[in-house]
This record gives structure tokens, sequence and C-alpha cells, in this order.
């Protein structure tokens, strides 16, 4: 934690309310997110037990599992699941635009550039909290593989239609959501953590109640208050006020009140297994289709707080403008909703259950590329957070005090011109660093020559001048400007190419499925040998997963 | 529960599943035994220091006997803190060859090859108290050796077949041992407690324990939270205190000798400490410049309209936020900028959606 | 006071095996530490170092495997075997393309290269940015620059950093590659270079800082071509039979040194010194004048470790006590005429400022003892932190111990290579500058440190490195109050 936040927090403590940290909103918010608020079964790893997803605030369409350990009910919940999202992502996938984009020209080889579509927009799931966000990577996981009765008709459990379709999306969002800076798939209590700091600790921070309650407090309370009421207040009957944002559920609340529900539940079923007769068998209907929608109402009342904070969460957001390059980014998240959604509609298989070799570090660079160029943009478009980059001397403040023309010593000589500022910031320059500062939304380079008496800096600028022997108009600062320098650079250099899978080098491993690599049923998990078999790309590769009685999904 | 069937599914038909995994996981001469080849000896007894004996015993003859044997749910012994522990491993297996091996049985999901790390680490470190137990056992029979790679098993992916990994405890055995040898004992910690002090849930009052549990040191960090019964307790009297440790260990870092939050502010703010203090120095610094920016921020223009930019360029105003503290709040020299880079890169998938970047070295971690 | 210069096998007798325990697989072999002349009482570390060399050249020239990987510890002579295995490459007519991991180990391997053989043709392969090489190696006739690989094509020997080498395309690959320091370099950065040679010799220390990311590779971990992971491991997992070797003598380490750093933080490789007890010593012209920096100089010059302890207390990370006191223990090493006598001369040579370094943890450290060495009027002393210290060799080194009036211990300070590092740059005498209060620090953060399925572990835990470095150096320890 850097001492600006640390700060904040315990101005925190001291004023009882949460305090900002950001002064611009760094996550895009759309204007139609959809909210999704999972449960999960306690002891049950993973298994669903209900959900209230939507995009409207007012009318969440609730999901539940009556009986978790049911294998026809769990699928059940995942087919609605996928009627419920899947027509959400589906209507900004006609919405096109033409962008332009470089590939290798497959005769040539060379890079040209072609139009191709991209999403004029893409669709948003926000979900509670960081678990959620596990959660849905864990259902994209369990859904992708399974088979449908269309696509298999000997298949012993046969998912419902589309189910596999929605894990493929949960996968890509799950996945896109490890890319630093992106808003495909977000967790609110991410998105309030990063824009407020709250008087208590940053694991107490993922309390999406008491987060709230720091940010925005009900009534009169302060927000030190509010947040202990929210974490700890319980009703009369011994159920927390404000349920955990889940996708985990209170103990009380399963023990108390779930259990005895779905016991009734199960009884009920047995009992209309069991009745003899149609008046009879009508009548233990109705106690079943009673004792479901007392489970439904349980969840529903459970769920519901957390549906509305999210809201709440989303509102508090909305307040805050939207950062300059967010945008910018957002761009990025349309480029690959718009690629998965060609990868679908190419008939390609789903995502295999480990990158390959090649995958997996062009991943690694991408996202380390994205962390650089996040943390770059968020500077440049918040004072806030440029003042951390400044404390730590990456970014100074400075007046221009004056500009000496001068120019490079090469046959065609270059403007060269050298900055003299003044700076009441402690940069680490050296010699031959170089500083960025942002001309007309582009960056401009300059590097670091000497101290002068007084200490001020003096900077030679490099670039973005144009080709004439004069420097372009408004490219060369004036004395009296006042600029924003940072040590860091503002976009981030592309990497260099890695090989294409197929030509994986032997210190890799070779080619994916070069060296008999199992496929369906693969053994897992022993130590080195998980590489061994850690690449089923290809489509033959992809088996479904085995189904036992017990499948915990 | 399903763990305790998963476990029950994993030592059926005398464990004849369990030894297959072993075998395949950790590799070996024998070949795993079939169905009821490997012996099973009956561990009860009274009392756990005759459980403890009957287990001794039954991993004395196993040793000698030259085949397969699963404990199942054998007692061991530790002490600790100059007091007998008592630990119960789900399984250890006696190879042929005399070399025993823990078994861990766990309910958590082993998916496509991983598990949760902090779950298979809290497993490690229980699974290397048993090595360190099973040691000491070792130590007085003849040609047995533990080994110090156990064998974990969990359900695979979403099913209840079962899976195994090995782990290699080495790393946990060497930091158990330096823990317990570092342990204050029990006794030296009740002598510094008030005569008289007593935890008795059934003759104590509220007040009482309360003031018993308040006579004992603790030293209170969030991650308590999660483990803890008492944490909420520790965690108000910490508040109360004022102490900087409410809000995360992580925060004392650059907090030098300051313990409480009000002494951090104070110096922050002016109020206190030695400005040759470079903890004191980097807190004033880091408060003038927080003022500063939001200061700057307030008074940025065009902070209106935020977020509307969705398909042109962003607002000009959330742009010009840090050029605006550049021109000194005057008039927003970035107002004629555009945000939104037309992007011309290939489209498809993650990393070519965001460009393959990086072409640093890896070196070492930051050091600033 | 000096600790014995050799000891036994590892109790589990492992130490054969490399950190994989089990049976050996069928090629895969390690050499260095078995031999016949391995045993307690007659070591011949010339020997014993020999063998390994010859074992490592002959599996690299002439073995049928694509790979050889190299362990080499602290100061066991890895630049002298890369010079050499590159020469004898280069003699046996195999083009060589050479990978270092910074443009500062190229050029130093180009140096050592030209020292050794003037004639050589060597390229140097470097970046477009400006300055791009020691301006050192203009002065060299046999060395051509380029930022293009084609303009070096012919040449028996290129070398370049990774970062470059990944972006040489539509080349002939090069029949052999020497990768140097290897295990800090990262498996995608060997993924994006392999295809540029047919074999190669991979070389590099295991006990120094991890390779790391920025982002989170969890999703990885295990996986055997993790892309965060290092490239040894990576080699390693798909190809198991490949020879490994290890260097098994540190000539840079005394006597007094090799044990605590081989136990510490090598204790499933182990290695010794090259030289015996008494063969290094470090003498005074001027005496103790009885303060703690005297005091613990003496006590480092007489036992090879010194440890300077302040009073308890919690401190900003540029605790200006601490780094007084770690400019003081400079300035009167330089002051009282210290004199290294060692195998390298006949007689004692005098320890001058290039011959120490102060090593921390954090640069704003590295800065603030600059600042008071400078007060003090010292200079040309390497002040400098872990991370740049890598690789360096000095006579005597100054360390801030990284958890010294901390009052957190976090993964970063508790990372078993910076201590490692720091504790391994010296040819005679460490001294080490600390609060008291590490252990009570240590003990309040236990080590509950996450496990990943699958990774194989290689180093011992930061947690226990750290108690055990502290346990040895806790007998070399004199209080800043007399």
């Amino acid at each position: 934690m850097s001492l600006i936040s640390t700060l904040a927090r315990m101005e925190a403590v001291a004023s009882g309310s949460a305090q900002p940290l950001a002064t611009v909103r760094h996550r895009r918010i759309s204007d139609r997110p959809l909210v999704l608020v999972p449960l999960t079964t306690a002891g049950e790893a993973g298994a669903p037990l209900g959900a209230l997803v939507g995009t409207e605030r007012d009318a969440p369409r609730l999901l539940t599992v009556a009986q978790p350990r049911d294998r026809d009910l769990r699928f059940a919940f995942l087919g609605e699941l996928a009627e419920a999202v899947l027509p959400y992502l589906d209507e900004y996938a006609d919405a096109v635009e033409p962008a332009e984009r470089s590939e290798a020209d497959p005769e040539t080889g060379k890079r040209v550039k072609v139009t191709v579509e991209l999403c004029a927009d893409a669709p948003q799931i926000v979900v509670p909290s960081r678990p959620g966000i596990d959660f849905v990577r864990l259902l994209g996981r369990s859904m992708r593989f399974r088979r449908t009765a269309e696509e298999d008709p000997d298949a012993a459990y046969p998912a419902p239609p589309r189910v596999p379709l929605l894990g493929r999306w949960l996968t890509h969002y799950g996945e896109r959501a490890r890319v630093p800076g992106s808003s495909l798939l977000l967790a609110a209590t991410d998105l309030l953590n990063r824009h407020w700091a709250t008087g208590q600790s940053s694991l107490e921070d993922q309390h999406l109640g008491a987060l709230l309650a720091w940010i925005d407090p009900p009534g009169s309370l302060s927000g030190a208050d509010a947040a202990l009421h929210a974490e700890l207040d319980r009703d009369p009957a011994g159920q927390l006020v404000c349920p955990p944002a889940g996708p985990a559920t209170d103990p009380a609340f399963d023990n108390k009140l779930l259990a005895p529900a779905v016991e009734a539940y199960d009884r009920a079923r047995q009992a209309l297994a069991a009745a003899e007769d149609g008046p009879r068998a009508e009548e233990r209907l109705a106690r079943l289709t009673a004792a479901e929608h007392a489970i439904r109402a349980l969840l529903a009342d459970v769920m519901r707080p957390t549906w509305d904070s999210v809201w709440h969460a989303l509102d508090l957001l909305r307040e805050l403008p939207e950062g300059g390059r967010v945008a910018d980014r957002w761009t990025r998240d349309r480029w690959s909703f718009t690629g998965h959604r060609d990868r679908v509609r190419a008939g390609e298989p789903p995502q295999p259950r480990h990158d390959d070799a090649v995958t997996a570090a062009q991943k690694l660079a991408s996202r380390e590329s994205a962390q650089g160029q996040l943390e770059a943009q968020e500077a440049l478009d918040d004072p806030l957070v440029l003042a951390g980059r400044r404390l730590s001397g990456e970014a100074f403040l400075s007046e221009v005090t004056e500009v000496v023309m001068a120019y490079s010593e090469s046959r065609r000589p270059s403007p060269r011109p050298l900055v003299t500022v003044r700076t009441d910031d402690r940069p680490q320059l050296g010699e031959g660093v170089k500083v960025y500062r942002s001309l007309d939304g582009k960056p401009q380079s300059a590097e670091f020559v000497r101290y002068e008496e007084d200490g001020s800096p003096v900077l030679r600028l490099t670039d973005r001048m144009g080709r004439a022997k004069d420097p372009a108009p408004g490219s060369v600062p004036e004395k009296g400007d006042r600029i924003a320098w940072t040590l860091f650079e503002h976009d981030q250099r592309g990497g260099p190419k890695l090989p294409d899978p197929e030509d994986t080098p032997w210190t890799h491993g070779g080619p994916p499925g070069a060296d008999g690599t199992p496929g369906v049923g693969a053994p897992d998990g022993s130590g080195a040998a998980r590489g061994s078999y850690g690449r089923t790309g290809t489509d033959a590769a992809v088996g479904p997963d085995p189904m036992t009685e017990e499948d915990f999904l | 529960m399903r763990g305790n069937a998963f476990e029950a599914k994993v030592k059926a038909d005398g464990g004849t599943e369990l030894l297959r995994l072993l075998v395949e996981r950790l590799g070996g001469t024998e070949p795993p035994p079939g169905p009821g080849a490997a012996a099973t000896p009956d561990l009860s007894a009274s009392g756990p220091e005759g459980r403890v004996a009957r287990t001794a015993l039954a991993l004395r003859e196993a040793t000698g006997s030259g085949g397969w044997t699963l404990l199942d749910h054998p007692l061991l012994a530790l002490e600790v803190a100059g007091s007998p522990a008592y630990l119960e491993p789900d399984a250890v297996v006696v190879r042929p060859d005399g070399r025993w091996t823990v078994v861990e049985i766990k309910s958590f999901p082993m998916i496509d090859g991983s598990a949760d790390p902090s779950k298979v680490g809290a497993a490690a470190r229980q699974a290397a108290v048993y090595v360190l137990a099973l040691e000491r056992v070792a130590a007085r029979t003849a040609g047995a050796e533990v080994a110090d790679r156990v064998l974990l098993v969990c359900p695979r992916d979403f099913s209840n077949l079962p899976t195994a990994s090995v782990v290699d405890v080495r790393k946990q055995l060497s930091v158990t041992r330096r823990q317990l040898a570092r342990l204050t004992r029990i006794e030296d910690i009740a002598d510094t407690v008030p005569e008289g002090t007593t935890f008795d849930l059934e003759h104590c009052s509220g007040d009482e324990l309360t003031a018993a549990v308040d006579s004992v040191p603790a030293s209170y960090a969030p991650e308590c939270l999660a483990a803890c019964e008492l944490a909420f307790h520790c965690r108000a009297r910490s508040r109360e205190a004022d102490a900087v440790e409410a809000l995360g260990r992580g925060v004392r870092g650059e907090l030098g000798g300051l313990t409480t939050v009000a002494s951090v502010l104070a110096a922050a703010h002016g109020e206190s400490g030695d400005p040759r203090d470079p903890t004191v120095a980097a807190l004033r610094r880091a408060a003038e410049l927080r003022a500063e920016a939001l200061a700057s921020a307030a008074a940025a223009p065009g902070r209106t309209g935020g977020g509307d930019g969705r398909d042109g360029p962003g607002p000009a105003g959330s742009l010009s936020a840090c050029e605006a503290a550049s021109t000194g709040g005057t008039s927003s020299s970035g107002a004629t900028t555009t945000s939104t880079r037309t992007r011309s890169r290939a489209g498809t998938g993650e990393a070519a959606a965001t460009g393959h970047g990086h072409g640093r070295s890896a070196s070492a971690r930051t050091e600033s | 006071m000096t600790a014995p210069a050799t000891h036994g096998p590892d109790p589990a007798g492992r130490s054969a095996d490399g950190p994989n325990a089990g049976p050996p697989s069928a090629g895969g072999r390690s050499s260095g530490s078995a031999g016949p002349d391995d045993t307690a009482a007659g070591f011949d570390p010339g020997a014993a170092a020999g063998r390994a060399t010859d074992a490592i050249l002959r599996d690299t020239l002439h073995g049928p495997h694509r790979g050889v990987v190299v362990d080499s510890p602290p100061g066991a002579g890895k630049s002298t075997l890369v010079v050499r295995a590159a020469r004898e490459l280069a003699a046996a007519g195999r083009p060589l393309m050479v990978v270092a991991q910074t443009n500062a180990q190229v050029d130093d391997l180009v140096v050592r290269l030209a020292e050794k053989d003037p004639e050589l043709p060597v390229g140097r392969l470097h970046s477009n940015d400006p300055d791009p090489y020691d301006k050192v190696l203009d002065d060299l006739p046999n060395v051509r620059k380029s930022a293009k690989a084609a303009d070096l094509t012919g040449l028996d020997i290129v070398i370049s950093t990774a970062a470059k080498w990944a972006h040489v395309q539509g080349v002939e690959p090069w029949s052999h590659a020497i990768v140097d320091e290897a295990y800090q370099m990262r498996s995608d950065a060997l993924l994006a270079v392999a295809g540029l040679f047919e074999r190669a010799l991979f070389v590099g220390d295991p006990g120094q800082l991890d390779p790391f990311s920025v982002v989170g590779a969890d999703q990885w971990a295990g996986l055997s071509y993790d892309p965060s992971a290092s490239a040894v491991s990576t080699l390693l997992a798909h190809n198991p039979d490949l020879p490994q070797h290890r260097l098994p003598v540190s000539w840079r380490l005394p006597a007094s040194a090799a044990p605590l750093v081989s136990d510490a933080f090598y204790p499933y490789t182990p290695f010794r010194s090259g030289t015996a007890p008494g063969e290094r010593t470090l003498a005074f012209g001027v005496p103790s004048d009885g303060s703690g920096p005297d005091r613990v100089l003496d006590e480092a010059a007489e036992s090879g470790w010194g440890l300077l302890e302040l009073p308890a207390r919690r401190t900003p990370r540029t605790d200006p006590e601490a780094v007084r006191a770690v400019a003081l223990v400079v300035r009167r090493l330089l002051d009282r005429g210290a004199a290294a006598t060692s195998e390298r001369s006949p007689g004692p040579r005098p320890v001058t400022a290039d011959r120490i370094a102060v090593g921390t943890a954090h640069r704003d450290q590295a800065a603030a003892v600059r600042a008071a060495l400078a007060e003090l009027g010292v200079s040309g002393v390497a002040v400098d932190t872990a991370n740049r210290l890598q690789g360096r060799e000095f006579d005597v080194t100054v360390v801030l111990h990284p958890l010294s009036g901390r009052p957190d211990a976090t993964a970063f300070h508790l990372e078993t290579g910076r201590l490692c590092v720091l504790a391994s740059r010296h040819r005679h005498a460490c001294v080490v500058v600390c609060r008291a209060g590490v252990s009570e620090l240590l003990d309040e953060h236990p080590s509950t440190e996450p496990v990943q399925l699958g990774v194989t572990i290689k180093f011992p835990d930061g947690w226990e490195a750290n108690h055990a470095v502290l346990a040895r150096l806790s007998e070399h320890r004199v209080s800043w109050q007399p």
C-alpha cells in the first residue's frame, strides 16, 4: 500500500467516513450492466444454490436449486441461467462498426490492414465480490465441456441446450477479468475499493455491506458505526441483517433456515413419489410446490440485500466522471468480446483445460503490458494517482524557466531543445533517464541532461517536433508552461513475436500433442506430469468431463 | 457430510484405490497390492496413550513385514510447547521397503490438476506435523524411513472420483521444526497471567472471562478474523488503542515507530514529530501531495458529464484533470485532446486484443 | 568461532539427486559432489572443480543431449566456465550464440572473451537505444557491434541479451547456445529465443533472486511451461533426462562463509569453499578504538562474520541510525588500513574502497547510505540493492539486514534469494548491521505460504532461511553500545 493510500485510510478512521482514492472513475460502467449475484452450496465445492440476475434493478430474475445434490435440478438452474445471460450477450453481438486491424496476409505473410467488424459496445457483467468472479470462472469451467443431447445423443446426462455455450462465455469473461484495467467482468467490491479508502483493513473491505456503509452510510450514522452494524447485526432469529455477498452463505442461514427447508422439500418429494392415487398426488404436488416456493423465498430474501448493494455501488461510481483514457481500455474490451463472438461463430471448440505454452506466454505478456498501461493511464487521468507517483519520484510537476534551442549532431540536424524546469518534487533523475509528457494526448519524450546550480533539472526534448529543421508549432514548451512529466512510459512497447503453437520449441515440450498428449480422461494432478498433458487445444482432445452419480455440478 | 463420505470411498476395499493412486503418483519398484492384499491393522485401544502405543506397534510390525500396510486413522503424539499433543492423520501407508508415507484426504476439488493454493498450503503444514511425529516413532523402529513427500487425495474436477497429487513438505518440515523449538512453553505463558485467572466457561461470568482474556497478550491483525473466534474481541481492543495494525499489517511498513493512527495523522499534518525523521518527512510530503491533488481536482473545469463518452472521445474534462493540475488549475490546455486512439491491432483473443507487450527482461522485484 | 570447513552429505542422503528425490531417471545425472577425494579428510577443491568442469564440457561438446544444465553457487566460477565453453565450442567450429539477461552481463562476457582470446571474432548484438553497449567494446578490434543479427553472421560467437534475441527472426539457427543466468530468465523469455538454437548449455545460480511477474500468474502454476517460472524449471520439466551438473566449489566465499551460505540457501545441493580455514586473513594496521564498528570489524576479521546489533526499535526503511552505523563501519574499515591476505597474492593487499560493497534491500536505503558515506568523506564504495549486486564480488561487504527495524516481514523481505545475494558477495568478511528483535519479528510472521500443486521446490523457505542465518550470525554479535 502506498503511503498516500495509507494516509487516506487513517483519515477515514479519524473522520469516520471513507476518503477518496481517485478523483475520476477508472473503470467503465456500462449504461446497462448485467448484475449477477450467485450463491453456492456450503460444503459442496461450488454447487450452485441460487442466483439473482438481470439488467433491471427492480426486477431481478430469481433462479434457485431446491436440492443442490440433484443433478437434474442443477442442470435446470444452469439452463435458466443460460436463458437469462445469453440473450443479453447476444444483444451486443450484432451492433457493429467497421474497424481496422492488421493481419498477416495468408499469401505474402506481410502485415496488412484489413477492415473487420468491431462490436460497438460490449456487455458487462457485475458480481458483488471477488469470490463471485472466481465462481463465474468455476461455473464456466464446469459447463463448457458438457454435451447437450443434440451434440451427443448417447450422453447419459445431457446438459440443457446452450449450457455449454454459457460455459464458454463465462470462461471468457472470467479470463478477461484477469487483464488489468478490463471492465467486462467486475466485482462491486473491487470497484469501490479502487476509488475509496475506508477506515478498516483491505480484508474487511471485501465485505460489500461494510464497505458501502463506510462510503455512504444510511441515515445519520457514521461510516464506522454503519460498517459495524453491517458486519455484525443479527435479527431476533439470529440471522445476519446484511447477509454475506456470497457466493458462500452464512452458516446460521444454512443450518437454521435452509437445511430445514431443504429437508421439507425432500420429504414432500418422497411423499409425492409414494402417492398412490390422483387426488393424493395432487395434494402432495401442491405441498412440494409450496416447499419449493419456501426455498425460493428464503434465497430471494438472503440475496436481495446484496443485489441492492451492487446497484447502490454502481450509483456511487457513476457519480464520478469517467477518466479520459477509460474509453481506450474499454475499446480493448470490445475487441475481446468481438473476438470471442467470432470464435464461437466460427465453430471453434471450447477453451482448453490448460493454455498451451505459447498461449500462456502471450497472455502473461499482454497482461503485463496492460498492467503497465493501466498504471500510466490512471496517473495521467487522475491527479490523485499522479500524486502517488510524484511521492515515489516517478513523476514531477514543473514550470518551464528557460528554453534553449539546440540541434542533434548528425548530417541532418534535428531540433533537440534544452528545457530547464523548476520543480518542488523529487524525481529520481539520473544520467540518461527518460521522461515523458502528454502532448495532445500522445507522449513526447525528453532525457535528463543535468542539474543547474540551483537544482533545476535540464531536459532535452527528443521527439514529436516534426521533420523540419524548425520544431512544429506548439511542440516545444515555452517559458512559464506548467508541465507534468513522468519517468514511466505512457504506452507499452510491443513484445517479441512468440512462435506459433505448432512451432513450440523442444525446451517447452515441442508442439502440442506431439508427444502423445493424452486428451480425454488424462490422469491429472501429479506434479510435473501436469504439463505433459497440459495442452488440450485441439478439438479432438476436448472431451466432456466424466460424469458420476454424485457430481458437484 | 460429503467429506466423510469421500474419505470412506477413498479407503474402501482395504484401500485398494488409495494404494493404486499412491504407487501411480509416487512411483517405486513394487506394484500396488491387489484388493485385500494390504494389511489394515485394527488400531483401536483405550485412551489416547493406548492408541498411540497401538499405532507404534502396528508401524513396527508393518515395517518388518515386507508387505503393504494401510493404517487408517493412526494416533501419534508430539510434544508441543512442553505438553503432549495427539495427532490423527487420515492414513499412513507402510511400503514393503519400510518407507512410511502420510496420506491426507481432503474434500476440496482438484480441478484440471490444480487446487486452491491456500488449502493445499494448510494441508501441507498439517501433513508436515504428522511427518515430524512419525519421525519420532521411526527413530525407534529398525528399517523405517518417513517420506518427506506426502500424498494429497482430493475429488477430481466436479466428480467424487479420487485423484491425488504428491506434495513435497520439506519446507514445511523445516519451518515446523524451528517453530516447535521456538514455542514458548505453556507454563511460561501461564506465569505471566495474574494468579487465579481462569478460562473456565462454566464457572465464570462474562465479565470475568473478558478480564481473563484481556490479561493475555495478543497481537491482532485483520488476518485473525478468518481464523479465530476471539478476533472480534481483539479487533475492538486494537481499534480502541488506535493501533495502526487494525488497518492491516501492510500499513506498518512505512510508518516506522509510529504505532497509532492519531500519531500518524499528527505527524502528517505537521502537529508533531521531527521533520528530520524520514517517516515524518515522508508523511508530510504525502499529506501535502494528497491535499494538493484533491484541491486541484475539485477546482478543475469540466468535471461534469463523465461516463457518457461511450463511443467517441472521452470527456475532455476528465482527461484534463491531470493537465489541469499541471497548468495550476487555470484554463485546461488539454481540452482539445482526444483520448480514444483507434486501435489497429489484431483482435482475436485476449492476447491479441491488448497486444503482446513487454520487452523487459525479468530481472527482480522492484526495490523502490 | 569458525565453523568447520567441511560437512557431511545432507542427512537424507539426497545430495546427489538434486531437489527431486526419488529414483534417478535413466539419462539424468548429476555430478560435482561425489568423487573419490570428496571425503572430509582429503578434499581437494581444485580437483573436484576440475572434474565437474571436464564433465560439463564433455557433455556440452560430445554428449547426445540437446541441453546441459549447470548449477553454480556464488563465486563458483560460472563466468570462467562460460568463457571456456564458448571458446571450446568456437574452436570446434560450432557457431555459437550467447544469451545473457542484462546488457552489463553481455558486455562483461564480451570483455572476458576478448581478454582470453583477443583474436576471436565476436559479435555484439545490441538494441537501437542510445548508448546500447559499453564504450570499452569499441577498443576491442575483433568485436563487431550491430543492432542487426544479419550483420553478424559468420562470426564465431554472437552475444546479446535475451530481450534482444527475442526480436531476431529469419536467420539460420545457431548450432549451439549458451544461456547465462538461466535461473534469472523467465520461461516465456526462453520460449521466445529457443527457436534460434539447436542445443544449449544453461548456466546459472539457483539461489539468487527468482524471476517474477508484475501480474498474477497463479493460473499456470504447476504447469511445466508456466511462463512466469524460471527457464530452467520449464526446460527440466520437459526434458528430465538432460545432464545436470553442479560446480561444487565456491572460489569466492571463504571457508568461514561457505558452510553458512550452503546450509541456509543450498540445503539440497551443498557446496564448499575452495580455500581452507586460515588461507585468507584480514588484518588492520590500526587497533580497535573499542567502538561498536571497530569491535564488529575485529570479529569479522577473525571469524568472517560480524553482526552489529543496534537496540530494538521500529524504524522507517531508511533508519538514520542504522544507515549511519553502516557508513561508520565502512569508514573505520578504510581508516584502520585493512589488508587482506589470500591465495591471489603472496603478501597482504590493502582493502581499498573499490573492494568494499554495501548491500541493502531497497533503493532508498542505498541512496541514504550513499549520502551518509559522502558525509563521512568516503567515495568509491559500491552501494546497491541485492538485485544489482547479483554476480559481483568484493573483499568485504557491509549489509543492512533486510528485516532490520521493520514492523512487518513481507514476502519481499523474506525472499531467500535476497538474503542469499547479500550474504554471498564477499571474499573475506561480511558485516551485517541490524536492529535487535528480528527473531521475534519472524516469530510473529509464521510462514503460511500457499502451495501450488505440481510446483517443484528448489529452495528453502524464506522464513526458515532467515532464522537459520540469524542464528549463525548471532554467534558473532557485537552490540552497538559497549
